[in-house]
Parts: structure tokens; sequence; C-alpha cells
């Protein structure tokens, strides 16, 4: 009975293989030779950021806890669901908040806002994890020094990526936060108003740092959260630190292979 | 009864019970390894998880703990744990291993196997589990939604995002222009530089504890209390006003808590002299300032000096004090630049037992050019 089923579906999945298109689009057979193993790894342009053979302890789970690849999956949904937001989303104080409003109740499958939220939440979790695998099996050290520099600074642009999302949906919860958070810019030391030793920054009797030019005036683009700073946060979130963050994970993961591949004893 | 274990609760989690039961507890775990086994590690998560099922019956920690947007925090916690038992626990296993015969486990598995199929169906398998727990996760829970923005209207408590709370942690013991700039910048800094100070070769790509306690020791204690552990209370401890409320207590927008915080220089001039403070001029607060000056300089400058020097140069009882090894080992760049960062991150912890034990606000005060320290 059973047989009855499979049998015309596995000659069809045959047939669909050996077909032109198939054929046309993998440029090997079934990766059940040891040939073929290595010959889809190289010739695929995702499976060829690994290496065709890699030491056995660095590809289980209990070593990587896949942590950095879980992350970069987690950039990747967020990429795609934050692609779809755009659609509706308008960065201004009149629509922002109504946009976000129908996004939830009046586009179909709503959950857009939850996935790239959610996602957001998670990522941040992910890569603090990812930093204490790498911290706790030593990998930081030589020759994967600079792996780690390039580590942390992902890391910095993934809290900032959350950071400008976090203003967009225009609500108290958001401008609050993100009032809370540039408040601190006021006391940069030289540059911000409130900041130690800025006040001797004069010229003459003027002083050169007020709150229409500190740290944080840049940070918001005004004087207070406003019209300016949500158009700078929605340009550094949707296109500015994607940019940058999705160039030094092509280092970061770059280096991981010319470093030598997954850490491991000498 | 019940409300007996409430009100203990709502005690231990104050900053100061928690700080230093957190602080005590990693160390005790550092000093006695067993407790990195399966079986306590079992143990902990089945209290932890009743302890969190039972109290959300309690509706001020329910209504705290399941706000939407700090769903991740219990994350955090759970998550946090695991792993790093998990680090831990392969950690102790593997130094046993190589106290007897045995190599690390990372060692006996150094052969090479195809990355297809074993490296990308388990990447494949993430990225389906990963993905369905996104989907249940948004469906069953929406993403917040407050009221439309008012900036005339601040909420009280307002909160930076969670993953900043630690920051706005340290604006209790610090001000903005350390708690938000400085120690945000060192923190970058400081992580980019371990690997150009830890000149320690072993425990290079496998799980030990043994051979890297220093490091792990310092890491951790960074990593789980001063960042972990501040996001944690950050988020469900800190009410209207900062205030502190136990994690079964209501958030009571009027409660006062007196500060009556004073400076080194009110202890010295005031308070041991019996003056009021010098006022007038640059020279008169470079006076009112001088013993809080000296306390700082000395700590960044002279302490990380002194304890380069050898063992027999202290008297007894401050012989722990001596880095001398570690400055014969590292060089004198990176010795300083180590110590230089170790101490500027306890500089916090410091700073919150002085607040605990003597109401201290600045050690150094020149509020006239937002000088504070
Ligand atoms: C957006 C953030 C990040 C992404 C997407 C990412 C991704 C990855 C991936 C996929 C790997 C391969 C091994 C693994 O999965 O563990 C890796 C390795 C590595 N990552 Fe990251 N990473 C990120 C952030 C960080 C951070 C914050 C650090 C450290 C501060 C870091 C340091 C390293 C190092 C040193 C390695 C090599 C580890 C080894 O060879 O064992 N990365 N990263």
């Amino acid at each position: 009975m059973l047989n009855r089923i499979l049998a015309p579906l596995s000659a069809a999945w045959k047939e669909a293989t050996d077909s032109q298109v198939w054929t046309s689009i993998f440029r090997h057979g079934k990766p059940v030779s040891n040939r073929n193993r290595a010959l889809v790894m190289m010739s695929n342009v995702f499976l060829h950021l690994h290496p065709v053979k890699s030491r056995k302890a660095g590809i289980k789970l209990r070593y990587t806890w896949c942590m950095g690849g879980i992350t970069f999956f987690l950039f990747l949904v967020l990429t795609f669901t934050g692609l779809l937001l755009m659609f509706y989303y308008r960065p201004t104080v009149e629509y922002a908040y109504a946009d976000i409003v129908d996004l939830q109740e009046h586009v179909p499958l709503g959950i857009m806002r939850e996935l790239h939220r959610w996602g957001a939440h998670a990522m941040v979790i992910t890569v603090w994890l990812h930093m204490l695998r790498v911290f706790m099996t030593g990998s930081y050290k030589p020759p994967r020094e600079f792996n780690w520099g390039i580590g942390v600074v992902l890391l910095v642009l993934t809290l900032l990526l959350s950071f400008t999302g976090y203003l967009l949906p225009w609500d108290q919860l958001a401008i609050w936060a993100i009032a809370v958070g540039s408040n601190m810019a006021r006391a940069t030391p030289l540059l911000g108003t409130e900041g130690p030793l800025s006040a001797s920054l004069t010229l003459g009797d003027i002083s050169l740092i007020n709150a229409g030019n500190d740290a944080r005036f840049a940070l918001l683009g005004a004087r207070s959260v406003g019209q300016p700073t949500l158009l700078r946060f929605y340009v550094l979130h949707c296109v500015g630190l994607p940019l940058v963050a999705a160039f030094l994970m092509a280092v970061h993961f770059w280096r991981v292979r010319k470093d030598g591949g997954i850490s491991g004893p000498m | 009864m019940i409300d007996l274990f409430k009100d203990l609760v709502n005690w231990a989690s104050g900053p100061t019970v928690l700080f230093t039961i957190a602080t005590l507890g990693l160390l005790a775990a550092f000093r006695f390894t067993q407790v990195w086994s399966k079986t306590s590690a079992k143990v902990f998560f089945a209290v932890l998880a009743v302890f969190y099922t039972a109290s959300m019956w309690d509706p001020d920690f329910f209504l705290i703990v399941a706000k939407p947007d700090n769903i991740p925090i219990t994350g955090v916690i759970f998550l946090v744990f695991f792993f790093t038992w998990f680090a831990m626990h392969q950690g102790i296993q593997n130094d046993r291993r190589s106290a007897g015969e045995g190599e690390v486990l990372e060692k006996q598995e150094s052969e090479k196997v195809w990355v297809w199929p074993d490296l990308v169906y388990t990447e494949m398998l993430a990225m389906v589990i990963l993905s369905i727990v996104l989907l249940v996760w948004s469906i069953l829970l929406a993403a917040p939604l407050e009221q439309p923005a008012n900036p005339a209207d601040s909420p009280n408590p307002s909160k930076a995002p969670w993953y900043f709370l630690g920051l706005q942690e340290m604006l209790v013991y610090f001000d903005p222009w350390l708690a938000g700039v400085v120690f945000p910048t060192l923190i970058i800094v400081g992580l980019m530089a371990i690997p150009y100070i830890d000149t320690n070769p072993k425990g290079n790509g496998y799980f030990t504890f043994k051979e890297r306690k220093a490091e792990i020791v310092i890491f951790l204690f960074g990593f789980l209390i001063l960042w972990c552990l501040l996001v944690v209370s950050g988020t469900f401890l800190r009410g209207p006003n900062w205030n502190f409320f136990g994690p079964y207590e209501y958030w009571d927008v009027h409660r006062v808590e007196p500060l009556l915080n004073v400076n080194v220089s009110d202890f010295f001039w005031v308070k041991l002299l019996g003056r009021p403070l010098p006022t007038g001029g640059f020279f008169a607060a470079l006076m009112r300032e001088w013993l809080g000056i000296l306390m700082v300089g000395a700590y960044l400058f002279v302490l990380p000096v002194v304890m380069s020097w050898p063992r027999d140069k202290f008297p007894t009882g401050f012989k722990w004090l001596s880095c001398h090894h570690y400055f014969e080992k590292m060089g004198a760049t990176r010795y300083y630049l180590g110590v230089s960062l170790f101490l500027m991150m306890m500089s916090l912890p410091i700073k919150m037992y002085l607040r605990w034990a003597f109401n201290l606000k600045y050690i150094v005060a020149f509020p006239e050019i937002f000088f504070n320290i």
C-alpha cells in the first residue's frame, strides 16, 4: 500500500532531478559520494562559506552552540521582515503611529511587526551568547584577535540597530526610551552641553557648545526627540547600519575561514 | 507563610543584598567547581522554574514579568544561566580529562569530517526550529504599542530599551558622563583589547576552567554580574523614580526615598574638621576637593604601580594585592592596560558599596564644570 504511493513519488522526484531545469541549477549529483559532497560545497555560493571538511569537534552543537549562525539567520529574518514593513511604514510624525496600527490590524498576515520585534530582541540575546561562547572557548586568542574585534563592532551595531528601531513606532514607549538614552549624549566630555569641560570651549565670550550643536543635537537632529530624529533614526535603521553590519559580517565570515576555520586545540 | 516568603524575596532582591549574594555565589561556584555538575543544574533550573511559575500568581510579579517587552528578560535569565553552566560544565569535564591520562574532548575529536551532511543538516535544523519558535511567539504575543508619542507627558519610570538598562542603573552611582559615555566606550575598547592583553596561550580552542581561571573569573564577573544582573534588576526591580521595588511589590509612584547623599569633601571639611566648605574661585574648589582628587589619582595611577611590586614588598595581609607575576609575564604595556581597565571596571562595585555603606555621592565634585566622579 505504502509502496503504491511512494513508488510514483520517487519516480517523479527522479524525473524532476534529472530534468534540464534542475541540473542547470544544481550542477552536481546528490551529495552522497565524497566527490559530490566537495563539489556541492564549492559550487553553491551560500554553502561555500563553509569549508568542505571540518574538524569534528568544531561542527558539534555543544562547541559553537550554532550561536553565530543563529545570529546571522536572525539578521536575515530581520532584513526580510523589515523590508516588508517598509512597504507600509512612513517615517513622519504624522503617519508613523497610524501606519504601525494599520500594520497590525489591517495588513494581511499581520505578524511581520511581531516577527521583526521579537526577532530583534532575540538577536541581541544571541549575540551576547555567541560572545560568551567565543570567550569561553578562548577563540579570541591568536590568530583570531582581529576577528574578535570585528565581532565587538558587530555587537555594538546590533545594539544600535535595535536602539534606532525602537523609536520608529512613535509611541510613548519609543520616544521616551530614546529620550532617556540620548540624554546621556548631553554629558559627553567636551562635546555635550552638560559634559565636563565643554564650558571651557569658548571663543571670546561665546561658548562653542550649546544645546543647538552639541553631541545630543547631532544624534537627534533637534533639541528634543522630534521629526528630524525620526527621519535620522529611520535612515540609520533601514539603510546605514544594516549596510555596515552586512559588510562587517562578510569580513567576519571570511576571517573565520582564513583564520583556520572554527577554533580547536593546537 | 507565603507572605513571609514574599517578604524574604523582596528583601533579598534589594540592590545591596542581591548584588552581594550574586557576587558571593559566583565566587563560591568558582571555588567549589563541583557545583557545575548536571545534577546541580537540574536542581537549579527546577527551583528557578518553580519559583518563576508560582510567582505568576502574584499580581505585581505578573504585571512586570508578563509585559511583552520584558519577555526577553526572562529569556536572558534562563539562557544566560544555561549557557554559562554549559560552558563551565564542559570546561570542568575537560579539566578532569587532562588531569588524568586523557586529552580534552575537542582534541579527541580532531579528525576531519564532511561538512555536508554533518554541519549543513544541523544548521538547517537550527533554522527550522528557530523559525517555528519565532512564528509561534509572534502569533501568541502581539508586539506592544502604547499611546501615541506625547512629548509633554513623560512616563514614570522612563526606561531605556532593556539592553541598556545596565547603563541606566549605573546612573544611580555615576554621573551621565561616566555612566553614559565613558564606561560604554571603555566596555567596547576593553572587549576589543582582551585578545591583546591576554597572553595566556592555553585554553585556545576548547572549554577549560583550570587553565584560564583569572580570565574567566574576570570576564564572567563583568558579563554576569555587572551587565546581565544590572539589566535584569533594571527591568524588573526599578520602578517609578527609579526606586527599588521587590518582585512582589506594587510600583507605587508616590513612594519617596530620602536622599541624604554626601560627598567626600563634606566628610572631610564638615564632619572631620567641623568647618564650612571652602568657597570662592578655582583654588578654593581645588582645596575643597583635594582629598577626593588624591583618592581617585591614587586608585588610577598609583595603585597599578604598587600592584606590580613583588610579594615580599607588601606587609602581611596585603600580599594578595601583588600582581608581580602578571607584570613579569605580560610586560609593562599589557600589564598597565589590563590593570587600568580592570580597575575601571571594579570602580562600579566599589562606588556601589561606598554608596550603600556611607551614602557617598561624589568622591570628586566640581558641579561647576559638570565634572563629578
Ligand atoms: C552580528 C553579530 C555576529 C554574527 C552574525 C556572527 C557570526 C559568526 C559565525 C556564523 C561564526 C562561526 C562560528 C559560530 O557560529 O560560532 C562566528 C565566529 C566567531 N565570532 Fe562571530 N558573529 C557575530 C558577533 C560576534 C561577536 C560579538 C564576537 C565577539 C566579541 C564575535 C567573535 C567571533 C569569533 C572570534 C569567531 C571565531 C570563533 C571560532 O573560530 O571558534 N562574533 N561568528
